[in-house]
């Protein structure tokens, strides 16, 4: 008996320091093997065939036996994502190329010296300077320097409204404010919820202070705050904006039930849909969104517009927020540097463009415009391109931009403002306090 | 022979709960070495304003959850606890909640909460009291089950001689129920509760899936709290210092209801038989 104890015990112990050894190791590797096979990490939903395909391409070209390494794509399920990256990047097993949504999502990595710079790297490479449109290069950096490479379709918030309930009432998509609270008394009047929101998700709130900072004191104001000054936070567009909402809420703009319907359940789409809600501003996703679950209100009844003017405000109406794109960044601590940004020259190729035109991407690469004919609704991807490349700015949805320490809680108080919890003055002293 | 059960235990339970009291007292984000932070999360934990809310919150949910579940599954145990055949068929049916798996139950509440189309067609999950009696019922629909059983199981074993004696003194069914079902069932009644009450501090999916700790912060109860700064803030060691101090919350509340519900002495309840 006493043998086999001390055998156990020994066995114990080898499995219990082999675990706590990758506890504690922390990411001085890469996950690379010594075959020169590098990882790469996506987000695993639908569209990640396109790199799938793209990766099979890399692997058997001549640029990757010139840099004497191939791709190893690994598909992470979605909603873990952004918790799996963080874990891997820590480990031993850290990818080589990691699928992000740029700015706050990767400063991090950065600070932690786990980012190659790409910026002397795309600035003497023709093939990835001048591949992009610039706004979406950039809005993937920090500090004006590059750290990842555009390799999804645009998302940009839009505007969304049902054709048949305007053509119904005789309404016409809003470009100025007053038209907007205009259209918010004819629908109520007709029974009709105005805007249709996914509050369950908080989310789907954040967009529409992004827009409203956006109109009232322009880009600069968040840009601040992005940059890292709290008290940006203070700017008299930021009240505004917390206030308009808050008025919005009080009109019945957004119906009585708004803080327990869900996006991502289908809840908002659905109410969209049906027509029980008039518009819904939203990322470009609710096309496909709408297109998988309600195919026929999606071809013959979604409409789309820019998000409308505020009068006396000193944004653009063609300013846009969203999330430019998603980006490839490279892991600081690759064996292989020279194969990784090879691999990446593939997001800017023709077939790697056309590969997302076909999933009903509207890419941004710079070869994009001449190819959008090809989409499954070309008037509509055509619409999306030239929002984006008319931009004058491009500002990332707030809650990637900041680091996720600061997004958390500035999702909170988003939702509280939303449901009433605080007023408009409180959302800002509570926003002034986060760092 | 205890080592292995030992050492599965310093190994899964001590080991993590050292690790995560050492991590309270660093900075770490998840990436590179924790660099070593002092005091600095437990001052913040202890003057964040949601430490105050959120045991506040776990506190009435426990509460609630408590009077709910108790009362139906002692009435439905004691029920259950008859010979007749179709009770023992309906038991098995009652018993199916228990067998689900929180994440699928709190799913399933959430779709049936959604007010353009669900059941209820209000904004249930959007109001404090909505939301807070969404989770103490939704909770309530798996665990009831369960203590069900234990006071089923509890109330089988009360002797049918007491029954028949006060039936002769001529007490009716009301009055046997309370002198002597419900004295009977006391410490049956402790077990479930206290399981009922430690189980409500690891409570989570079902705020995590339902409420997120909406709205605001109204049901952000500690569990979740500490879901938030680690795995949405990566702020890890201010999680290990939340969850630090639930372990010494847990553990002050166990040790309090043994001394007080004399759990620990293990009285006959047949005193005087």
């Amino acid at each position: 008996m006493e043998s086999h104890s001390r055998r156990w015990f020994l066995g114990a112990g080898t499995v219990a320091l082999a675990s706590v050894g990758g506890l504690t190791a922390c990411g001085s590797g890469s996950g690379s093997g010594a075959d020169g096979t590098l990882t790469a990490f996506v987000y695993g939903d639908d569209a990640a065939k396109i790199q799938v395909k793209s990766v099979n391409r890399f692997n058997a070209s001549a640029a990757a036996k010139k840099a004497k390494g191939t791709i190893k794509l690994q598909k992470v399920p979605a909603t873990d994502y952004p918790a799996k990256l963080r874990t891997a990047m820590g480990s031993p097993n850290a990818p080589d190329v990691f699928f992000n949504w740029g700015g706050g999502s990767i400063k991090a990595y950065r600070e932690a010296g786990q980012l190659v710079d790409l910026t002397d790297v795309i600035a003497s490479d023709p093939v990835l300077k001048s591949g992009f449109l610039p706004s979406v290069l950039a809005a993937g950096g920090l500090d004006g320097k590059n750290y990842g490479v555009p390799m999804r379709g645009m998302q940009p918030v839009i505007l969304f409204y049902n054709k048949s309930v305007f053509a119904e009432h005789k309404l016409q998509p809003p470009t100025t404010w007053d038209q907007l609270l205009d259209l918010n008394t004819k629908l109520k009047k007709a029974n009709i919820t105005p805007f249709a929101l996914g509050g369950a998700d908080i989310w789907p709130e954040l967009m529409w202070l992004e827009y409203l900072v956006d109109r009232i004191g322009g880009p600069q104001v968040f840009e601040k705050i992005k940059n890292g000054d709290a008290s940006a936070w203070g700017d008299p567009a930021v009240l505004k904006a917390a206030q308009t909402v808050k008025q919005l809420i009080d009109d019945g703009a957004f119906g009585k039930g708004y803080s327990s319907v869900g996006y991502g359940n289908g809840g908002a789409p659905a109410v969209f849909a049906k027509g029980k809600a008039a518009m819904h501003l939203m990322g470009s996703w609710e096309y496909s969104t709408q297109l998988g679950k309600f195919p026929d209100f999606a071809k013959k009844n979604l409409g789309w517009c820019a998000f409308p003017q505020i009068e006396g405000g000193a944004g653009d109406i063609r300013n846009v927020v969203g999330n430019p794109t998603n980006y490839w960044s490279v892991n600081a601590h690759t064996s292989n540097k020279d194969a990784a940004i090879a691999f990446l020259r593939d997001s800017a190729s023709l077939a790697y463009t056309k590969e997302l035109i076909a999933n009903g991407d509207v890419p941004a690469t710079a070869n994009a415009a001449t190819l959008l004919d090809a989409s499954p609704n070309p008037e509509f991807a055509k619409f999306q391109y030239e929002m984006v490349q008319k931009a004058p700015a491009f500002t990332l949805s707030w809650d990637q931009a900041v680091d996720p320490n600061v997004a958390t809680p500035m999702l909170t108080e988003v939702n509280k403002l939303f449901v009433g919890k605080s007023s408009p003055a409180q959302f800002v002293a509570a926003l002034k306090e986060l760092k | 022979m205890a080592l292995p059960g030992v050492l599965f235990f310093a190994f899964f339970a001590l080991a993590p709960m050292v690790l995560a009291f050492y991590l309270s007292f660093t900075r770490w984000n998840g990436l590179g070495d924790p660099q070593p932070a002092g005091l600095a999360n437990w001052r913040k934990l202890l003057s964040d304003d949601r430490l105050g809310q959120s045991l506040t919150v776990t506190v009435a949910l426990t509460a609630v959850s408590w009077a709910f579940q108790t009362v139906i599954s002692l009435l439905l145990g004691v029920w259950a606890a008859g010979r007749q055949r179709n009770r023992a068929v309906l038991s098995a049916i009652f018993f199916v909640p228990f067998l689900l798996s929180s994440t699928a139950i709190s799913l399933l509440f959430y779709a049936l909460l959604d007010p353009n189309f669900g059941i209820i067609h209000r904004d249930t999950l959007g109001t404090t009291s909505g939301a807070f009696l969404a989770i103490v019922f939704v909770g309530g629909w798996q665990f009831i089950p369960f203590h069900t059983l234990i006071y089923q199981g509890g109330a089988r074993q009360i002797p049918e001689v007491l029954y028949q004696a006060a039936a002769i003194d001529g007490a009716g069914r009301y009055r046997q129920f309370f002198s002597i079902t419900l004295p009977q069932l006391r410490n049956t009644a402790t077990t479930s509760s206290v399981l009922m009450i430690v189980g409500s501090l690891t409570y989570f999916e079902t705020v995590l899936i339902l409420t997120q700790g909406g709205p605001g912060t109204d049901t952000a109860i500690l569990p979740y709290l500490m879901y938030e700064a680690g795995f949405k803030s990566y702020d890890f060691g201010y999680a290990s210092a939340v969850a630090s101090f639930l372990v010494l919350a847990a553990t002050a509340l166990s040790l309090l209801m043994v001394k007080l519900s004399g759990f620990g002495a293990m009285r006959s309840t047949r005193e005087g038989m």
